[in-house]
């Protein structure tokens, strides 16, 4: 059946996959040469942003929850990995983990998912309160929840204190951080076309609705959030082994409102939405750093923002999906019926 | 057999008391009609029955199982549904997503199948497609299947709340003023299907309606309420000349000023 469009969505699909990784050995072989290093390294942070803007599209955009507490989550999956990398390796051998043998790769990516496991367990701690607050007084809750986060890292010696980790090796280069976009897109995507995430929209159009009609609304919330943080703590774990230096205070309230201007300017509603937010809105206001206008860098930045939010207030995409993240067997179903 | 009860429920809000020892028993296939004038607390009933809130005392069965204080999704999946006064549809999502999203008994595939879209994700998915999509034809609304729901007229999505709350296969169905808004072909309209889908799921239903020209003509026994008592029951004929209704919905002769002064 429509046999003609299934061949044109392989077309597309193979296309922008033949471009990402065209990209991503471009960006390898940059990698090699200092000069280029710098560009490389916007590359790899919109790929990161991507994760995280999309992670945090679970709570506040399908569950429609207002949680301000996402760099926290980032925090705890940062830690979470450079623990397992870094800082018990430094205590039981001396040293960190090198990048030369395959076992340490192994570990690093194994510490990868144990950042995410060990976020998305804080997703569900922070997730309770959701239950019984809405709006406004949630996302206070989740904001003081994140700082808390950064406080206990700042207390703990074991941990570098507000000192932070240096000298983290650098396990995450393009080749890692290429499969886990890839990966955590994918996985994503695969949640937003399931019942959960059915669920996840029923419960911010009408909560009292949904939960009428036998949806266990509790259990939509957390599983939000916990998806969300596990996200977030996987992009986190990137992020460290990345930049190979990390302190409390790279993951403070700042860093949330990033993700929250990506998500919402993109689109909150869709992963085509958290894209085009993390993709654009990482590039602008380092693409105003070349063009050489000093101070006037952080002016043209915001007045973005408000032309957008102005001309487009769901977002850039509105409540669109690139083509090709939608699955070919759902784009059959709605073909099955004839176009709307 | 007797397939829903409710013993004494009473409910206050603060001090104020909406509903006192209502009693209720439905029959397997009745269609009971609730009426009564404005803040009466039949929509409380309607609340209390489904779970949104917590009676004061009291207890509410359903086929003997006592389902008092259970979260509302817990009630709507031991077999009652309910649609809303004022439209509580899941307006972003299409049509057919509002139905599926209730249905999701049908469904039985795990987490980890969804995480990575398996084979058995996509068959119960499709299976999934079909039935909803049967529902919405049932109801005359598969035209509307891929459009979002709060762009329907709004007859149409009066229908298709009620579709929805089919979706999750109830055995009792409370309809909150399903002819309320609606013209009088709708209303018409609306009552026909009423009763095609009482016999087509062998449903119970329980349904709450001001359109006397509705609940006369489909209703084969009423409660009449007012101040949260239940004043009058019993077959509709004899509910219009109680005079106590009449008295409810039209107040009483001597509280009023003389008729010639």
């Amino acid at each position: 059946m429509f046999a003609k469009e299934h061949g044109i969505h392989l077309q597309k699909l193979i296309l922008v996959i033949g471009i990402f990784i065209a990209l991503q050995a471009i960006m390898g072989g940059l990698a090699r040469e200092r000069a280029f290093q710098y560009y490389v390294r916007i590359y790899l942070l919109i790929e990161i942003n991507i994760i995280l803007t999309a992670s945090l599209s679970f709570i506040n955009g399908h569950t429609g929850q207002f949680s301000l507490g996402h760099a926290g989550f980032m925090a705890i999956g940062a830690y979470s990995s450079v623990m397992i990398t870094t800082v018990l390796p430094r205590l039981i051998m001396g040293s960190a983990l090198n990048t030369g043998s395959w076992e340490s790769h192994a570990i690093f990516i194994f510490s990868i998912f144990i950042g995410g496991g060990a976020a998305g367990l804080f997703g569900l701690i922070i997730g309770f309160p959701s239950l019984r607050l809405r709006g406004d007084y949630l996302a206070i809750v989740t904001l003081a929840a994140g700082e808390v986060i950064r406080a206990l890292l700042r207390f703990s010696d074991f941990l570098g204190g507000p000192r932070g980790i240096p000298g983290i090796p650098k396990f995450a280069g393009c080749v890692y951080i290429g499969l886990f976009f890839m990966l955590s897109i994918w996985i994503m995507r695969n949640i937003v076309f399931s019942h959960f995430s059915r669920g996840y929209i029923a419960v911010r159009d009408n909560e009292l609705a949904a939960s009428c009609m036998g949806i266990n609304t509790t259990f939509q919330k957390v599983s939000a959030f916990i998806v969300g943080a596990f996200f977030a703590g996987i992009a986190g774990g990137l992020f460290a082994h990345m930049s190979q230096y990390i302190n409390p205070d790279n993951f403070g309230f700042l860093k949330t409102l990033d993700i929250l201007i990506f998500l919402y300017v993109g689109g909150s509603r869709t992963l085509a939405g958290c894209i085009v937010g993390a993709g654009l809105f990482t590039l602008v206001p380092e693409g105003l750093r070349l063009v050489n206008i000093e101070n006037w860098r952080m002016v043209i930045y915001p007045l973005g923002l408000i032309v957008v939010m102005r001309f487009r207030m769901n977002g850039i995409m509105g409540s669109r999906e690139f083509g090709f993240l939608t699955p070919w067997k759902y784009k059959e179903m709605l073909l099955k019926r004839g176009k709307p | 057999m007797i397939l829903f009860k409710t013993a004494d429920l009473t409910h206050y809000f603060g001090g104020l008391r909406a509903l006192s020892h209502f009693n209720i028993e439905l029959n397997p296939g009745e269609l009971v009609g609730l009426i009564g004038p404005n803040g009466a607390g039949k929509t409380t009933a309607f609340n209390l029955i489904s779970g949104i809130y917590k009676p004061t005392s009291g207890s509410i069965f359903i086929d003997n199982l006592d389902i008092t204080g259970l979260p509302a999704h817990r009630i709507n999946r031991l077999g009652i549904s309910r649609t809303f006064q004022n439209i509580r549809l899941f307006h972003d999502m299409s049509c057919i997503d509002n139905i599926k999203v209730a249905s999701r008994m049908c469904l039985d595939y795990g987490l980890f199948s969804s995480l990575f879209h398996l084979p058995s994700f996509w068959r119960q998915e499709h299976r999934l497609d079909d039935y909803c999509y049967e529902l919405l034809k049932m109801l005359g609304l598969h035209h509307y299947a891929n459009l979002r729901a709060a762009s329907l007229p709004y007859g149409q999505q009066r229908r298709l709340e009620i579709a929805r709350a089919l979706a999750t296969q109830p055995k009792l169905l409370l309809l909150d003023e399903p002819a309320a808004g609606m013209n009088p072909a709708e209303t018409r309209e609306l009552i026909q299907t009423i009763l095609w889908i009482k016999k087509e799921f062998k449903l119970t239903i329980l349904i709450i309606e001001h359109n006397m020209h509705v609940i006369m003509n489909i209703s084969e026994r009423i409660l009449v309420m007012d101040f949260g008592e239940t004043i009058a029951a019993g077959q509709p004929d004899k509910i219009r000349s109680d005079p106590l209704v009449v008295a409810a919905y039209l107040g009483k002769m001597e509280e009023h000023a003389p008729r010639n002064p």
